[in-house]
C-alpha cells in the first residue's frame, strides 16, 4: 500500500496524543493549573494535529462532516464520532483540572476510555480489510493500542508503567511482523483464485491492461523500500523501544526523557511507514505483482 | 446509506465469457466514452499525449497465460469491472453514505456529491473496481450504465451497458442474475459460471464463464503426407557451383548432403 505521509502522520501523532489523554484522564499525572495545561496542550496538539493531517489525504475535505453519518457500518465514521467525543469529554475534564483544580474522576475515566476507543476505531479501519491480509488480524488493534499506551505513558512521565508498556509494545510489534510475513500466503488468495483459471493450469500475468501505471497500481502496489524492510524494522525497534528503555534506566533527567520521547516517536514513524509500505493488497495479483 | 440491503429485488449484472473474449479492448473504449459523456464526473486522463499517460477507467482488460500440465499454454483475455457484489465491502466501509447498493436492482453506485475522496472503498475492493479520479477527486466505478439500461430515450437494443452493446464477439451478457430463469442465469448454469476470489466472501453478482477445454491433435495432420515426396533438389549450374564453392568455406551444402 502507498504510504501516504498524511496518514502516517495522522495515525502516529494522534495515537500518541490519545495515549497521553488516556493517562491524563486516569489522573496520571494528576497535576493541576499550568502544569496540567502544558500536558493537555501537548496531548491536544498531537491528537488534533493528527486528525487535521488526516484530512489532507481527502479528495474533498470540505465534505468531511458527512463522515459522521454512517457510524452503523463504517469504522471510519465511528472514528469520527469517538474522536470528537473523546476530545470534548477530555476538554471538559481538562478545564476542570487546569482552571478549577478539580478532579472529576468519572469524567476522566470516561475520557480515557473514549481516547483508547478512538485508537481502536483507527486500527479497525485497517483491520477490517480482508483485501490486505497483513492487516486483517486481531493483532493490528493490539499493536495500535500498545503503541498508543506506551507512547502515552512515556509522555505522561509514568516511567515505571512506560517501561512495562514499551516491552509489551515491542512484543506486539514482533508478533505482528512475524505473523504478517506469512499472512498473504495463508490467506489463500492467489492469481488462480483471483481469475478462476486455476482448474485449467497455472496462470501468469501476461499483459497488463495498459502500458502505464494507474490509480490502483500507484495506491495498492507500492514496492519502493520493501527491499530495506528488514533494516528498517531494526531501526524502528531500536528507536521506538530499545532506546527509550535504555534511556529510562539511566538516572532521570528531563533531557534524557525528551530524548526517549523523540526516539520513540521517530521509531513509531518508521514502524508506521513499514505498516503501509509492506502491506500487500490482493489486487496486485491481477497485475502479477505483490 | 452504507448498510447493505438484506436482499435486492433484482441482481442486475454481467456474465463475461472468457472463452469468447478476443481481448480487443472495445468494451474499455466504449465504457470510457459513455461514462465520460454522461452520468457523473468525466473519466479524466492525466498527461494523455505525454511521456507518462494515465487515466481513470471503469473497465480494464488484463491478459493471462495459463499453462496446463500438458500441452501448450493458453492466452486468456480477462475484462474486469465492478462485480456489484451482494456483500460489497466497498459499501460498508464508506463513512459518508456516498457508496450504496440499490435495493431495486442491486447496482452498487457512488453518489459523487457525498464522496469525500478518502479512498477507503478502493482499498476494501479486492478486484480493483474502484478508481479515484485524479481531476475530480471522487471515486469512480462501473454504474452498469444505469443511465442507459432504464433510458427510454434510447432505442430498445441500446438499453444495455455500453460494454455489452459494443462487444464484437458477444463475450459480454447483461441480465438479472437473481432470476434463475433469465438468459444470463441459464448461461451461467450451462457453462459453469464462477466467482472471482470466492474465498473473500464478497458474493459477486457478475459471473465469469471459464474457457472451454482446447481440443488436442493426437494423430498425423495430413493423411496424404506419406505420398508426398520431400523436396530436396540438388542445385545445378551456376547455383550448383556457388553452393559447392561456399560449402568449401562453411562446410554446409544445400540439399542435405
Amino acid at each position: 500500500m502507498h504510504p501516504a505521509p498524511s496518514v502516517i502522520l495522522f495515525t502516529t501523532l494522534s495515537g500518541l496524543g490519545f495515549g497521553l489523554l488516556a493517562f491524563l484522564g486516569l489522573g496520571m499525572p494528576g497535576s493541576t493549573g499550568w502544569v496540567a495545561f502544558a500536558f493537555f496542550a501537548i496531548a491536544y496538539g498531537l491528537a488534533v494535529g493528527g486528525l487535521l493531517a488526516s484530512t489532507f489525504h481527502l479528495g474533498h475535505p470540505e465534505r468531511a462532516l458527512k463522515a459522521f453519518t454512517q457510524w452503523r457500518s463504517s469504522w471510519l465514521s465511528r472514528e469520527a464520532w469517538v474522536s470528537v467525543a473523546a476530545l470534548l469529554v477530555m476538554g471538559l475534564y481538562g478545564a476542570g483540572r487546569v482552571f478549577l483544580g478539580a478532579h472529576w474522576a468519572p469524567l476522566g475515566l470516561l475520557g480515557a476510555a473514549l481516547s483508547l476507543a478512538t485508537v481502536l476505531t483507527t486500527s479497525m479501519i485497517y483491520t477490517q480489510l480482508k483485501t490486505v491480509p497483513r492487516w486483517n488480524t486481531a493483532l493490528t488493534p493490539i499493536l495500535f493500542l500498545a503503541f498508543s499506551l506506551a507512547g502515552g505513558a512515556l509522555l505522561a512521565g509514568q516511567i515505571d508503567i512506560a517501561r512495562v508498556l514499551l516491552a509489551v509494545a515491542a512484543a506486539a510489534q514482533l508478533a505482528w511482523w512475524v505473523r504478517g510475513d506469512g499472512a498473504f500466503e495463508k490467506s489463500g488468495t492467489t492469481l488462480a483464485s483471483a481469475t478462476g483459471l486455476g482448474p485449467i493450469g497455472t496462470p501468469r500475468a501476461f499483459e497488463p491492461p495498459h502500458t502505464g501505471p494507474n490509480y490502483l497500481t500507484r495506491e495498492m502496489i507500492f514496492v519502493v523500500g520493501r527491499a530495506h524492510a528488514k533494516l528498517l524494522r531494526l531501526v524502528a525497534a531500536i528507536l521506538a523501544f530499545a532506546a527509550p528503555l535504555v534511556l529510562l534506566s539511566l538516572p532521570f533527567s528531563h533531557g534524557l526523557a525528551a530524548l526517549a520521547v523523540l526516539g520513540h516517536l521517530a521509531g513509531i514513524f518508521v514502524s508506521r511507514w513499514l505498516f503501509f509500505a509492506e502491506a500487500e493488497h490482493v489486487v496486485g495479483l491481477y497485475y502479477g505483482k505483490r | 446509506m452504507t448498510l447493505l440491503p438484506d436482499r435486492t429485488e433484482k441482481k442486475l449484472g454481467l456474465v463475461i465469457d472468457l472463452d469468447t473474449c478476443v481481448g480487443c479492448h472495445a468494451c474499455v473504449v466504449s465504457c470510457k466514452g459513455w461514462n465520460t459523456e454522461n452520468y457523473g464526473a468525466p473519466l479524466s486522463d492525466q498527461d494523455p499525449y505525454g511521456a507518462d499517460p494515465s487515466g481513470t477507467f471503469l473497465n480494464r482488460v488484463h491478459s493471462y497465460e495459463v499453462q496446463p500440465e500438458t500441452g501448450p499454454a493458453q492466452l486468456i483475455h480477462f475484462p474486469k469491472s465492478c462485480l456489484h457484489c451482494d456483500d460489497a465491502p466497498c459499501v460498508t466501509v464508506c463513512p459518508t453514505g456516498a457508496s450504496y447498493k440499490r435495493v431495486e436492482d442491486g447496482i452498487v453506485l457512488v453518489n459523487e456529491a457525498d464522496c469525500i475522496g478518502c479512498g477507503l472503498c478502493a482499498w476494501a475492493c479486492p478486484y480493483g473496481a474502484r478508481e479515484m479520479d485524479a481531476a475530480e477527486k471522487v471515486m469512480k466505478k462501473c454504474t452498469l450504465c444505469v443511465d442507459r439500461i432504464y433510458n427510454d430515450n434510447l432505442p430498445e437494443e441500446d438499453r444495455v451497458p455500453a460494454c455489452v452493446r459494443t462487444c464484437p464477439s458477444g463475450a459480454r451478457h447483461f441480465g438479472d442474475l437473481g432470476d434463475p430463469d433469465s438468459d444470463v442465469s441459464q448461461l451461467v448454469a450451462a457453462r459453469g459460471g464462477m466467482d472471482l476470489m470466492p474465498e473473500l466472501g464478497t458474493k459477486p453478482v457478475n459471473k465469469y464463464l471459464p474457457p472451454r477445454p482446447k481440443d488436442g491433435l493426437d494423430r498425423d495432420i495430413d493423411v496424404l503426407a506419406p505420398w508426398l515426396a520431400p523436396v530436396a533438389e540438388d542445385p545445378k549450374g551456376f547455383l550448383g557451383w556457388l553452393d559447392r564453392a561456399l560449402g568449401k568455406i562453411d562446410g554446409k551444402t544445400t540439399g542435405g548432403r
